[in-house]
Formats: C-alpha cells, structure tokens, sequence
C-alpha cells in the first residue's frame, strides 16, 4: 500500500497496525476493515455483545454565536423547532438529531447530526473529508454573526456498540447510575469545547463527550475526546469490554451493520442526485398535510418540484452480492432495467426461514426457530424510476451474474438502538 | 494483512496468477485457493461450485467465491473435467479461511497434463507477489 504514505491517519493508526488490522482507504483515511477475528465475528459481536470501532476520521464541527439557529433552520433539513421525539418538540441542549445539508438544487451536500450544545451552540458530525466543504457551505449562507470551527484534527471519536455497551461504560463512569439513568436515544452528555461548561469526565479525568448515537442499529454510544486522550481511552473501552466479548471491529462490520440496519451512507446511497422518495423521508420538515413544509429551507422548492426517484431498501435470499460497477443493474421481473444499485454487502446475522428474515438476536418467542442458523443475507438499497412495493421481487444483474432480491421496509429484525436504557443497564 | 514472508506457501504443490493452487494427486488435479488469496478476501461465506462432469478451459472462470467485501471469481488453472466439487465448503464456507490447502475446492482430470507444469513453483508465485 504505498498510496497509504499520503492518507491521513487517525490517533489510533499504530494501534491498528499492532494489532494487525486490515487497512484500507476510506474518506482520505488510511482505516481498518478488519482485524484478526474477521468481519463476521466483528458483525456477530455487535449484535449479541458488543464492539469498538475508530471513527476518528469523522469530521466535527461547532457552530455557535448569535444567528446560528436561524442558519440551521435555512441550511440544515429538520425543522430543530418540532424534531425532538413522539411530540415533535425543539431541539434542546444535550439531544441531537440527523438530517442532511442540501445544495440549493436540492441534492444531498452530506448528512451531518447536529447536537445542541447551548444556546445557539451547536455541535455538528459530518463525514469523513467533508468538513471544509460543509463549514464552506455555512459559510456561504451565513449573514454573519456566527463562528464556524472545524475540530476534526484535534478531535478523535470512538463507537461503543452492541447490547453490552451500557455494562461496560458503567465500571469507567464515576456516577454511572446519574449519567446513563435517563440517557434516551439521541441524547448526550458532556462539552469538549471551549467554552464548555457541562463537562463529562470518565473516572481517570479524560473529558469526553458521550452521545447514544451509532451507525449500527444497535444499542450504543459515540465517544468524542481530545486526540491526545483518544488512544488511551481506545485501550481503556477495550480492556473495560473484554469480560463481555467486546471486539475491536472494522469498516466493513461497520457497513454491513448499517446497511442492515437501513441507514444510508453519504455520497453513495444519498449524494449528487435530487433527494427523493427514500427510507429516510422522516429528514425533511413535512408538513402535517404532507405536501409542503414546515419552514423554509435551502434546496426545500426543488425536492417539491424536481423529478424524484425511488430508493428503497432490498434483502436477497442466501449471502450472495453483486459486485457495483459501471455495468450493474436493477431489472424488474421481466428482466427490464429499472434503475441502479447503490449498495449491496451481506448482513451475516440474519437468515430467512421460508420467506420470514429472522436475526440471531430475535427471540425464540417470536418465532426463532431454535435450530436457526443465520446464514446471511445479501441487502442494501437500490434507486429506481419508478414506484416498488414491499415483497416486490427484483433481479440484481452485473455481467453474468443475477440475483432475485426483495424489496423491504425493514431488513435486520430485532435491533437495539433504540431499546430503553433501564432494560439495557442490566442485560 | 499478512506480510508476503508470514504468507503459508506449500513448496510441494503449483500455483496460478489469480492465486489459485493445484496439487497432482496421481491423473487427477486439485484446485483450491492460495493463503494470499483468503487473506486478501477476508471472511469467505459463500462459495459457488460447478456441477460435477461439467469442463471449464484453462483460465475459465468455474465458481465464485463470496466475502464479506467482495465477489471473487476462481479461475481453472488447467483446461479439463470437474470429477468432484468439495461440497463440504457449500455448508462451512470459512473452511477456506481456516486452512485454504486441507480445504480444496474441486477435482480436475486435465486434458493437458502439460499445462500443470507451466504453473508457477512456490518461489516463481512469491515473486510476483512481490512485483
């Protein structure tokens, strides 16, 4: 690898490299796909257990001073005043919410989760690499007023994840009864910032900011610290994990996780096109007709106007994937093309018994039979031009290759993301 | 990753460019895929097998190999007839990744024994690894 020369590293790049990961390229980071124990085992152990994943290359912004709500509800795809929970009510200091940035033509600039700091002080995740261009952006369509910061070299992020995270945080945190007690999904804790007040410190002192917030679909946390704290803190979850199975996992669990769980990635299942009819029409700011919105928004007029296609989520039958290239394609039944494939990897927690997905982690009172084996099952998103319903059939095609894939609403059953903390504190 | 030194390399068996292995066991030929190349996919958990009695040519592609990142194609190193397929790898696909030489993937009676030895020895396949 000796493009690897030029990537950029995180804080924890030897540490990988000691334990023998697998690296690659990822967003301009040289990254770990795996370690030893391998994609499976990583993917398996975030379901049941749990697992530790370097997300340093992530890019973290603040956004902050007088105007910087006003910016966001112009820039930024929810409405942060009807957001929060079943209610819909504003976004407030210590939740966070996802959605995306749009261009004015209405295509997708990144998604970003954007956490209330305090007043008119937010915190704002993007992808890797693309924190110039999202403070670019801001900046553009800012009056003024704002300070924009990219924290992204001086930051480090780690992902605790799986149905054990909770047990393992609790030995590190000096109060974890009072911090993890009413930590609801997209909530978070502690300000790494300057000016920060709300300081968060792990039992040996280092400063963290803990969101329960992942890419997984599972139950979890996202760590931020100072990149100086970030190794030891990477060895303390681990050291803290290892009576409970925790593995350090890799990129590649980390996108079969997601995909299984129906998340998009950024420039590849939501990108340069119109933002259409997708799993994740809960990002913009309908109103309560659903033909118009809530609040004006840059790229708002072209989503209610372009020509916006289809995105839906698939699962195929055994753990079988077509390989995306120039070439590849979506066909209905009667083998015409429909559209195209935006992601295809395998979910090897899940199988299907008759026609029903079941996963590793559902329980046998819901039908599991008890000799389920998860075999794995290819899925992923595809786009097409036109409207498909849920069970609807579709063949995968690249070259000679054809797989009969279903359209899904749903693809891993049984996740924890969102499971109340009190039953997690104690599993 | 493996280092091209800590790969296991058996001296006594032939390899092909696209990191297959082929051992001579009496006029039959067995196929399967070097340590590099399970290194390299990473988990294997899903493997495609010809049908027995079916004929590929050399260099003909005769099954895939799935990883968790990618589909791979294998590639018949020696023109000939599939007379038995591991059918235990359909089951326990990652028998690959545990011991890629115990574990091979088909039979083969070649119809040109010639073109076994012009595989690559052990040293000649380390050095293109190493390019």
């Amino acid at each position: 690898m000796t493009e690897a020369k030029q990537l950029k590293t995180t804080a924890l790049h030897s540490s990988h490299l000691t334990h023998d990961a697998n690296m690659a390229e990822f967003g301009g980071y040289d990254m770990p796909l795996w370690y030893p124990s391998g994609t499976k085992a990583e993917h398996l152990a975030v379901i049941s257990r749990a697992g530790l994943f370097d997300t340093s290359h992530m890019a973290v912004l603040t956004l902050e001073g007088r105007g910087a709500f006003e910016l966001l509800q112009y820039s930024f795809t929810r409405d942060l005043l009807h957001c929060q929970g079943k209610s819909n009510t504003p976004l407030s200091a210590g939740s966070s919410v996802y959605g995306l940035f749009l261009r004015s033509d209405g295509t997708v600039l990144d998604d970003a989760i954007i956490g209330q700091l305090g007043a008119e002080r937010y915190m704002i995740v993007v992808n890797s690499s693309m924190g110039a261009a999202v403070s670019a952006h801001l900046r553009e369509l800012s009056e003024g007023g704002v300070t924009i910061t990219d924290y992204t070299d001086e930051l480090g992020k780690i992902d605790l994840q799986g149905p054990a995270s909770a047990r393992i945080l609790h030995s590190l945190l000096s109060d974890p009864e009072q911090v993890l007690a009413d930590m609801g999904y997209f909530t978070f804790k502690g300000d790494i910032f300057p000016g920060g007040s709300a300081a968060l410190r792990l039992k040996d002192g280092t400063s963290v900011v803990l969101s329960r917030t992942g890419y997984t679909g599972e139950f979890g946390f996202e760590l931020f610290a100072e990149k100086a704290d970030i190794l030891h803190l990477w060895d303390t979850l681990l050291g803290a994990g290892e009576p409970y199975g925790l593995l350090p996992c890799g990129l590649a669990a980390r996108d079969s996780l997601r995909a299984g769980a129906m998340l998009p990635l950024s420039h590849q299942d939501i990108g340069d096109w119109l933002f259409g009819h997708t799993p994740w029409s809960f990002v913009l700011p309908w109103d309560q007709k659903g033909d118009g919105w809530t609040k004006t928004f840059i790229g708002g007029e072209q989503l209610l106007q372009g020509k916006r296609d289809y995105t839906y989520g698939f699962a195929g039958y055994d753990p079988r994937k077509i390989t995306i290239s120039s070439t590849s394609e979506v066909q209905d039944g009667h083998g015409r093309p429909i559209g195209t494939i935006l992601t295809c990897t395998t979910d090897m927690a899940i199988g299907r018994v008759g026609e029903h997905i079941f996963s590793i982690a559902t329980p046998t009172s819901k039908g599991r039979p008890d000799s389920f084996q998860a075999r794995g099952l290819s899925c992923g998103f595809v786009r097409v031009g036109r409207p498909c319903e849920p069970g609807e059939k579709v063949w995968l095609v690249e070259g000679k290759r054809k797989l009969t894939v279903e359209i899904r609403k749903n693809i891993r059953p049984d996740r924890t993301a969102r499971a109340p903390m009190a039953r997690m504190r104690n599993r | 990753m493996k280092e091209i030194d800590e790969l296991n390399l058996p001296g006594d068996i032939y390899y092909s460019k696209e990191h297959e292995w082929a051992a001579k066991e009496g006029d039959i030929i067995r196929i399967g895929i070097s340590d590099y190349a399970q290194d390299q996919l990473g988990d294997i958990v899903f493997v495609e097998l010809p049908e027995t009695g079916s004929s590929f040519e050399r260099d003909e592609e005769f099954g895939t190999l799935e990883s968790v990142k990618a589909v791979s194609e294998i590639y018949l190193p020696v023109s000939g007839e599939i007379v038995a397929v591991n059918s235990e790898l359909e089951d326990a696909p990652e028998l690959l990744n545990e011991d890629p030489y115990a574990n091979w993937i088909v039979e083969v009676r070649p119809t040109d024994i010639d073109q076994y030895d012009e595989l690559l020895s052990k040293d000649d396949y380390v050095a293109m690894l190493k390019g």
